[in-house]
C-alpha cells in the first residue's frame, strides 16, 4: 500500500482518486481528533445553553427541582426590577465610556509608536503590561487604595491644596474608578492596530504628500479608512469583553455592587442572584438576556460594517 | 514581530529640505516626551504598590506618593502567614490547577486544531463556524447548568471542575490562535509524509506539534496566565479554604484583615502578580505576537 501510495500520490493527491488518498480523506480521523472537541462542545457548551434557556422559564433554587413559571422571571425582570434596571445603566455607561476611550488611547499611542520611534519594543512592553496584569485581584486592590479617601490620587491632588472626594465610596465618581481602570489596560488593541498599521502600504503615503497632503489629512483619508477593519474587529472584542466585565467591580465594591448599586455590573448582579440568593431560574433568565444582548450587538454591528468597515475587494 | 524601526520610517520625498528635518526632529523630541510621560503615568501605580510592600505600616499613608528611605519585608512574612491557611497552600493550589489546564489546552486544543487546519471531514467548515461562535459566547450563558452538572458529578470544592474542560478544548481562543499558525506550516512537509505512509495521528504527532513549537509555547503561557489570574471560576467552585487559590486567598486576606493591616495586603498583593510578570518578562515576544496574530483578548 505505501508502494502504491509513493506511485500515485504525486498526480493523484490533489484530485483524490487513488485509493490511498481516498482513505486518507476518509472523516473518520477528523471526527477522532476533535473528538475531545465535540465531548466540550455538546457538554459544557450546546447542552448548557439549551438547559438555562429552559431553566430561564423556572423557578430554581438548587436543592428541589426546577418550577416551571412561563415568562414569569422574564416579567419581573422588565417591569419589576429596579435592580436589574439599575445594573443595565451601570453596565451601559461602563461600556459606552470604557471602550471607546480605550481604543482611542490604543490608535494614538499606537500611531505615535509606529512612526519608526526609537525603542519602540520597550514603550510597546511598558505599554502592554498592564493589560496583561490589569484583571487580576491584585490590581483591583491597588485600584481600591489609588482611589480611596485617604488614597494615592487624593494624597496627588493635595500637594496642589485640592481635597479630593472619597472616589471608591462616592457614588458619583465609583464607576468612573473602573472606567479608568478599564483604559489603563488599552495594550493589547494598541498592539493589534501597530500589526495593523504596519499593512498599510507606505506608498500610499508618499504618493498622498506629493500631492501636497498634510498629516492630518493623510490621516483622515489613508489611515482611518485602512484601518478600520481592525477599529471594527478592536470594538466588538472589547465590547464583549467589557459586558462580560466581573473582577474589578466585584473586588472594589466586596462583592455588593457598592455604593447604592454604583458598581453594580450586570454579571454581578447575575451572580449574586445566583450564587447569594440561589435564584437560578431567574439567573438563567438575565443570563440569556446578556446573550441576546451581545448577540444583537455583534449582528448589529456586523450589518452596518459593510457602510463604515473598508475591505480591499 | 520586532518592527524594524528604519524600514518603516519614511522620509516622505523631502528628505534633503532641511526645514522638513528639522520639524522631523522637533515631532521626534514631542513624541518621546509624551510617551515617556504616558509610560510614567502607566507604570506608576504598579511601581506604588511595590515600593508601599516594603514600607513599615505606619508610613504607608503617611509618606505620601513618593517612595519611602526605610525599606522592611516584614510586611512580606506577616502577610504569608495572615490567615488561618498559608499562603504557601494557595500557591501550591494555583500552580496545581494551571499546569493541568496548561496540559490539558496544549493538547485537546492542538488536536481540535490539526483537525480543523488539515483534515477533511464532512461539516469542517459548520464546525469551525461553530468553534469561532463559542468565542463570543458569554460565560453566565453556560454556568448555571455547568455548576448544576459538576454538582452532581461531585466536583464542587474540588479542582475538577477549573480543569476538566480544559482537556475538552473548551477555550476556543486557543483552537483558533493554532489553527491560524498550523495553515502556515507548508503542506507538502505532510503531504511528503503522507506518502511515506504516515498517518494522520504520525503527522501530527511528528511534524504538525515539532513544528509548532512557538504557538504551543505562546498557549501555554496564556493558559497558565489566565488561570493563575481567574478569579470567577474558583470563586464559584471553591469554598473550603484550604482549597483556595491565590486570588481566593488575596480576597479572602482583603475582607478578613485587609483593612488592617495593608502592608501585609499589598505584599501578598505584589507577589500574586510575581508569576505573571516573569512570563512577560522572558515571553514577552511571544506574547505579543500571540495577541498580534489572532487579535484577541488581553
Amino acid at each position: 500500500m505505501t508502494v502504491h501510495a509513493a506511485d500515485a500520490a504525486p498526480q493523484d493527491a490533489a484530485s483524490g482518486t487513488s485509493k490511498w488518498s481516498r482513505a486518507w480523506q476518509s472523516h473518520a480521523p477528523g471526527y477522532l481528533f476533535l473528538l475531545p472537541w465535540f465531548i466540550g462542545f455538546f457538554g459544557l457548551t450546546i447542552g448548557p445553553i439549551i438547559s438555562s434557556f429552559y431553566l430561564s422559564f423556572t423557578d430554581f433554587d438548587l436543592l428541589t427541582s426546577p418550577d416551571w413559571v412561563g415568562f414569569a422571571n422574564y416579567e419581573r425582570m422588565f417591569t419589576n426590577d429596579r435592580t436589574f434596571a439599575t445594573s443595565m445603566r451601570v453596565t451601559f455607561t461602563f461600556v459606552l465610556f470604557s471602550v471607546p476611550l480605550k481604543l482611542a488611547f490604543a490608535l494614538a499611542i499606537a500611531i505615535l509608536l509606529n512612526r519608526g520611534m526609537k525603542g519602540l519594543p520597550l514603550y510597546r512592553a511598558v505599554f502592554y503590561l498592564p493589560s496583561l496584569l490589569g484583571a487580576s485581584v491584585a490590581i483591583a486592590i491597588l485600584w481600591r487604595q489609588i482611589f480611596a479617601g485617604d488614597g494615592l490620587v487624593n494624597q496627588f491632588l493635595s500637594i496642589f491644596g485640592i481635597v479630593g472626594p472619597s472616589w471608591i465610596s462616592n457614588p458619583n465618581y465609583s464607576l468612573w474608578t473602573l472606567i479608568v481602570l478599564s483604559v489603563w489596560q488599552f495594550g493589547s488593541p494598541m498592539i493589534i492596530f501597530l500589526a495593523g498599521l504596519r499593512q498599510i502600504p507606505q506608498d500610499m503615503y508618499e504618493a498622498a504628500s506629493l500631492d501636497g497632503a498634510s498629516k492630518w489629512r493623510q490621516f483622515w483619508k489613508i489611515t482611518l479608512p485602512l484601518l478600520t477593519p481592525v477599529v471594527f474587529f478592536n470594538a466588538i472584542i472589547q465590547t464583549i469583553e467589557a459586558f462580560k466585565s466581573f473582577t474589578p467591580a466585584f473586588i472594589i465594591s466586596n462583592g455588593t455592587g457598592s455604593p447604592i448599586n454604583s458598581t453594580l455590573f450586570y454579571t454581578l448582579y447575575l451572580y449574586n442572584e445566583a450564587f447569594s440568593y440561589f435564584r437560578m431560574g431567574y439567573a438563567s433568565a438575565l443570563a440569556w438576556f446578556l446573550l441576546l444582548l451581545i448577540a444583537c450587538f455583534t449582528a448589529f454591528s456586523f450589518l452596518t460594517s459593510k457602510y463604515w468597515v473598508h475591505y480591499d475587494d | 514581530m520586532t518592527i524594524d524601526a528604519h524600514k518603516l520610517t519614511v522620509v516622505t520625498g523631502s528628505e534633503n529640505d532641511p526645514n522638513a528635518r528639522l520639524r522631523k526632529r522637533i515631532f521626534s523630541v514631542i513624541a518621546h516626551v509624551l510617551l515617556i510621560g504616558a509610560s510614567i503615568l502607566m507604570l506608576y501605580p504598579l511601581l506604588w504598590l511595590l515600593a508601599a510592600s516594603f514600607k513599615p505600616e505606619n508610613e504607608i499613608f503617611t509618606s505620601g506618593i513618593w517612595p519611602s528611605l526605610s525599606w522592611d519585608i516584614e510586611s512580606y512574612f506577616r502577610g504569608w502567614n495572615a490567615m488561618r491557611v498559608s499562603f504557601s497552600v494557595f500557591y501550591m493550589n494555583s500552580f496545581i490547577i494551571a499546569f493541568l489546564c496548561v496540559v490539558g489546552n496544549l493538547i485537546a486544543c492542538s488536536m481540535a486544531a490539526y483537525a480543523f487546519a488539515r483534515l477533511q471531514f464532512k461539516g469542517r467548515n459548520f464546525w469551525f463556524a461553530m468553534m469561532l461562535m463559542t468565542l463570543m459566547l458569554p460565560g453566565q450563558v453556560t454556568l448555571i447548568p455547568q455548576y448544576v452538572l459538576f454538582r452532581d458529578l461531585g466536583w464542587v470544592n474540588t479542582m475538577l471542575p477549573l480543569v476538566v474542560p480544559k482537556f475538552l478544548a473548551v477555550d476556543a481562543f486557543f483552537v483558533f490562535l493554532m489553527v491560524q499558525f498550523f495553515r502556515g506550516i507548508p503542506r507538502e512537509l505532510d503531504e511528503a509524509a503522507m506518502m511515506d505512509g504516515a498517518g494522520p495521528w504520525r503527522i501530527y504527532w511528528k511534524i504538525m506539534l515539532p513544528l509548532s513549537i512557538p504557538v504551543l509555547v505562546t498557549a501555554a503561557i496564556f493558559t497558565f496566565i489566565w488561570t493563575w489570574d481567574d478569579f470567577f471560576g474558583p470563586l464559584i467552585y471553591l469554598n473550603r479554604m484550604q482549597d483556595y487559590t491565590v486570588m481566593l486567598g488575596l480576597r479572602t486576606f482583603v475582607d478578613s484583615t485587609g483593612e488592617s493591616d495593608f502592608g501585609g495586603l499589598f505584599a501578598m498583593s505584589v507577589l500574586s502578580i510575581v508569576p505573571i510578570f516573569v512570563f512577560f518578562l522572558l515571553f514577552q515576544r511571544l506574547l505579543i505576537e500571540g495577541i498580534a496574530t489572532t487579535g484577541m483578548k488581553r
